[in-house]
């Protein structure tokens, strides 16, 4: 693979863990703790939505995130021919 | 049959298990030794990896810390989960393409110095120490409490039986017990947790009952909040930490688990880059199972306690009561002698201590599920602190043997030499983890609460950089990985050894508390690494050559083989 593809590859591959990483901050740091109080103001069911987030919903965003970072890389490798 | 008759049936079995695994698995290369042979599905890994990390303290204790704790254990529930997006996607593939053994491997390539990976080593131990010191502890709790043998006793039989894996196997007999492990702690875990929240709420999922509804039609949390209020507690579902400390201790454990060596060294194991990164979904998805229970577990036995003890007659408690007060986990002391307990948050009127271990040791008995759950339960908190020592009783055993004799000692030792220096460390290193088991030095507890802010404000960034910043140096990531270190060390031993009543927020910088003050370590390090870096000569061609290569999946099999 040429050094200008690697690049290519490599630039996507960032924007991916970008936009993910912003996610992971806002559902837990965001929904979790800085706006918790906010959302507590919310109720889904039993739950303050803050509460929940910080106790609960944060942990199925971060699985969700991951395996969607899997899924977004196996393609990408296939694009740029990196894949194993 | 009695409890104790269940529970040796069942801790014996579990036993019984491992010991088997242990012996189908031996290791007989060192690559099978400290990584498995590279060959472990991503699945296994991910059950393994969970099982490495849930210690002793996740499964005994996290549910009661959150359940006194409230909102505020939300930084445990997040900061000990979130650290595996960091992981998958920051540090994983890179370091399994990379293909070598351990962590200082990594830093002493990539910073092409022995120093640096020296220092890399040295923290790797401190850590490791610490924290396997505790699990041979807990392994010896869970057998006072549930067998009635002596603490002494029971470390020495768990040192006995992770001895015969850890040595035998390595990381190859490791990981296939810890599988094993993993099944054992998770099932343990939620059998009594779904029996409490049918109980309770009438929904079978722990996680779906947290937020259902009470027998008196009112939602669960709301009670909870109620009571809180009555009985002069702060409510459960805000907590009282300052906003600043909540964000700074959940980043520091974040940060601190995707810098720990025996989580990062799991990700060595499985055959291909794609694999590393789905092996910490896994991880995640099967820790996400016991963590997302936790609380759930928290708010049922928190509120069934209020419930049961306030304002109640002592002579109305029920057989658990007196069964936890003779293991001294709860203490009742009638202060205005009116014979009936008050539980409430002012300590001058409170009249019952409880231990935030019952929360989980006590829940089958609080909800009279059968005997047989409750054997289950000790063969649980036995899996999970089993697991983890010996997950960490590899690491010490591969940076004596590899990262020290093997880099930096003795370079042509034989592959036979190093795998025998390798079981030699791990035995030594068990009998090590077993005599501060036994003889816990005060410090232990605390000191393990601080790994994780140490590993966030050491490794994290020379990692991190290391693989995405071409440009930083020797220099630059030495520099961090001392003044992080040395900032984060001072700030803790100030105020939790030095000058214990300055330990108050309004003493705090920036409100951090000193569990917390990781984060602020590994920004520090971040920008004294880059800055440094910036102005001192770029690494040498090879070494960004290797960082070129280890961004490319392709070939991480063949660098691996040799």
């Amino acid at each position: 693979m040429s050094g200008k593809d690697l690049k290519k590859y490599w630039q996507e591959n960032l924007t991916y863990v970008f936009i993910l990483l912003v996610v992971w901050f806002l559902a837990s740091y965001g929904a979790g703790i800085l706006f918790a109080k906010q959302l507590n103001g919310i109720r889904l069911w039993g739950f303050k939505l803050g509460f929940w987030f910080a106790q609960q919903g944060s942990i199925y965003i971060f699985l969700v995130l991951i395996f969607v970072y899997v899924y977004l890389m196996n393609k990408l490798d296939k694009k740029y021919d990196v894949h194993e | 049959m009695s409890v104790q008759i269940w529970t040796f049936i069942i801790v014996g079995i579990s036993f019984a298990i491992y010991i088997g695994i242990a012996i189908w698995s031996r290791a007989s290369s060192t690559k099978e030794f400290y990584v498995a042979g590279g060959g472990v599905h991503p699945i296994a890994n991910g059950m393994a990896t969970a099982a490495d990390w849930m210690s002793a303290a996740s499964f005994i204790s996290m549910a009661g810390l959150i359940s006194f704790m409230g909102y505020d254990g939300s930084v445990y529930l997040m900061g000990w989960t979130g650290g595996y997006v960091l992981l998958a996607l920051l540090l994983a593939p890179y370091l399994r393409k990379f293909g070598k053994f351990t962590v200082p491997d990594f830093i002493g390539e990539r910073y092409y110095s022995q120093t640096a990976r020296i220092v890399a080593v040295v923290c790797a131990l401190f850590v490791s120490f610490t924290y396997v010191a505790g699990q041979m502890r807990g392994v010896g709790i869970v057998f006072s409490r549930f067998l009635e043998v002596d603490i002494t006793l029971g470390v020495i039989i768990g040192m006995c039986i992770v001895f015969i894996y850890a040595v035998l196997g390595g990381m190859k007999g490791i990981t296939y017990t810890q599988v094993a492990q993993y099944v054992v702690l998770i099932f343990a875990y939620l059998v009594p947790a779904i029996f409490i929240s049918f109980l309770m709420t009438g929904h079978i999922i722990p996680q779906i009952g947290l937020g259902g509804t009470a027998a008196d039609g009112q939602y669960l949390l709301d009670k909870l909040d109620g009571l809180h209020k009555e009985l002069g507690f702060a409510a459960y579902t805000e907590g009282s930490k300052g906003m600043a400390d909540v964000f700074a201790i959940t980043a520091a454990l974040m940060l601190g688990t995707a810098g720990l060596p025996h989580v990062i060294v799991r990700f060595f194991t499985v055959p291909k880059v794609k694999h590393a990164r789905s092996s910490a979904g896994w991880a995640l998805l099967f820790i996400a199972l016991l963590y997302t229970t936790a609380p759930a577990v928290a708010v049922f036995v928190r509120t069934n306690l209020i419930e049961t003890v306030s304002n109640e007659p002592y002579s109305n408690m029920p057989d658990w009561f007196h069964k936890w007060e003779g293991a001294k986990l709860l203490k009742f002391e009638d202060k205005n002698n009116d014979g009936k307990i008050q539980y409430v948050a002012a300590t001058a009127e409170n009249e019952l201590t409880v231990d935030r271990d019952i929360m989980v040791l006590a829940n089958p008995e609080i909800a009279r599920l059968p005997n047989w759950v409750i054997g289950l339960v000790a063969a649980g908190g036995l899996a999970a602190a089993l697991s983890t020592a010996a997950g960490l009783l590899l690491v010490i055993s591969s940076a004596i043997s590899h990262d020290l004799l093997k880099n930096a000692i003795k370079p042509n030792i034989s592959e036979r030499g190093e795998l025998l220096a390798a079981r030699i460390a791990a035995a030594a290193a068990v009998i090590m983890a077993g005599y501060l088991g036994v003889n816990p030095p005060g410090f232990v507890a605390e000191v393990v609460a601080f790994a994780f802010g140490l590993a966030a404000a050491s490794f994290f960034p020379a990692i991190i950089l290391g693989i995405f910043d071409k440009r930083t140096n020797m220099l630059g990531a030495m520099a961090g990985m001392v003044i992080g270190i040395v900032l984060t060390a001072a700030y803790i031993i100030y105020f939790k050894f030095i000058n214990k009543p300055m330990n108050k927020p309004e003493h705090w910088l920036f409100g951090i508390s000193p569990e917390g003050i990781g984060t602020l370590g590994m920004l520090v390090n971040a920008v004294v690494t880059i800055v440094v870096s910036r102005i001192t000569p770029a690494p040498p061609l090879r070494v960004q050559a290797m960082i070129e290569n280890i961004r490319i999946p392709r070939g991480a099999g063949k660098a691996h083989a040799h």
